[in-house]
């Protein structure tokens, strides 16, 4: 809903629509990389200051003596003519943050998860989360240097991943290779939404 | 944020906490009103003399000539999104800034759109 006030002011501008696409991962795995890769700015670092309470709710273990906590975010945009703008988030790499976790995924189009073949197991947190939340999102497989090459249906089988997530290997420094992503991830959300026969 | 916080409750803050929330004196209730990137637009300047306005609320008004998310806002600013929520609220509630809510349910439903930002990523 957009708010607006009929009195005392000019009519606003027509305003882009705002969508939401989370990129998630392990810490480390190139997030921040792949959102500066495809964002038409540099990419920009947002904080939210949580309570203790809220850090502590899933996880108490991760709770210092300490009464807030902030956690950043990277993240970047992208206009899509005048009609929309996409804005891609970093989601922070560590699990007690779910509650910022869910705050992002609201109203989110989808996800990417970013995956390191090295440390595999660091994506399963995310491919939990949006599983279990229904978030649609797809598997990019960051090609390090040196790390060790799996065929794509490996990688699937490992992360038990349901037949119709899309898996890929990507460049997370390459803007193609990101932009390849956000292409894929698009299509998959298009064929996951809830149809209005549905309703 | 949850809106969890009660108006008296005693909490125990960090230095660095306690400039934000002197800004925006220390109420933390408007923040389920906006999302990270719920977008805001000035649509009335700011004269300088309005009573109750930090230089934080006309920097805001000065930012949003073109239509920005609070997430970006925040940045600029460097601000916790929390805060900027909590102004962007004042501004708002003072006609100074239109902000648009972004629209989940909808969007997930038009086609239109899908096939827009498509369009957009490929032409990138």
């Amino acid at each position: 809903m957009a708010f607006a006030r009929s009195d005392s002011v000019q009519t606003p501008p027509k305003m882009p629509k705002a969508i939401k696409l989370l990129i998630a991962g392990g810490f480390g795995v190139g997030k921040t990389t792949m959102v500066g890769a495809v964002s038409e700015i540099r990419p920009l670092r947002t904080e939210e200051t949580l309570t203790d309470r809220s850090v502590g709710v899933d996880d108490l273990s991760g709770v210092e003596a300490k009464a807030t906590t902030t956690v950043a975010m990277d993240f970047g945009r992208i206009s899509i003519g005048q009609d929309f703008v996409l804005y891609l988030f970093g989601t922070p790499g560590q699990e007690r943050f779910w509650f910022v976790w869910d705050e992002l995924a609201r109203g989110a189009l989808g996800a990417v998860v970013l995956a390191d073949t090295r440390r595999l197991a660091d994506c399963f947190p995310s491919v939990d989360y949006f599983e279990r939340r229904g978030t649609p999102f797809v598997v990019a497989v960051n090609c390090f240097e040196g790390a060790p090459v799996f065929e794509l249906d490996e990688v699937k089988l490992a992360l038990n991943l349901s037949q119709d997530v899309p898996i890929m290997l990507c460049d997370a420094r390459k803007r193609e290779s990101g932009k390849e992503v956000l292409i894929e991830l698009v299509k998959h959300a298009y064929g996951k939404r809830p149809t209005t026969a549905a309703h | 944020m949850n809106g969890e916080w009660g108006p008296d409750e005693e909490r125990l803050l960090d230095a660095p906490t306690i400039r934000p929330y002197v800004i925006a004196r220390g109420r933390t209730e408007a923040q389920d009103r906006f999302d990270l990137i719920s977008l805001a637009v000035t649509v009335r300047p700011t004269t300088g003399t309005e009573i109750g306005l930090d230089p934080e609320h006309q920097a805001i008004v000065r930012l949003c000539r073109r239509p920005l998310s609070v997430a970006e806002i925040a940045a600029h600013l460097d601000l916790p999104a929390g805060i900027v929520r909590v102004l962007l609220g004042d501004l708002f509630d003072r006609g100074f800034v239109a902000v648009q809510q972004p629209q989940p349910e909808m969007d997930v439903l038009d086609e239109r759109m899908y096939k827009a930002v498509l369009d957009g990523l490929r032409a990138l």
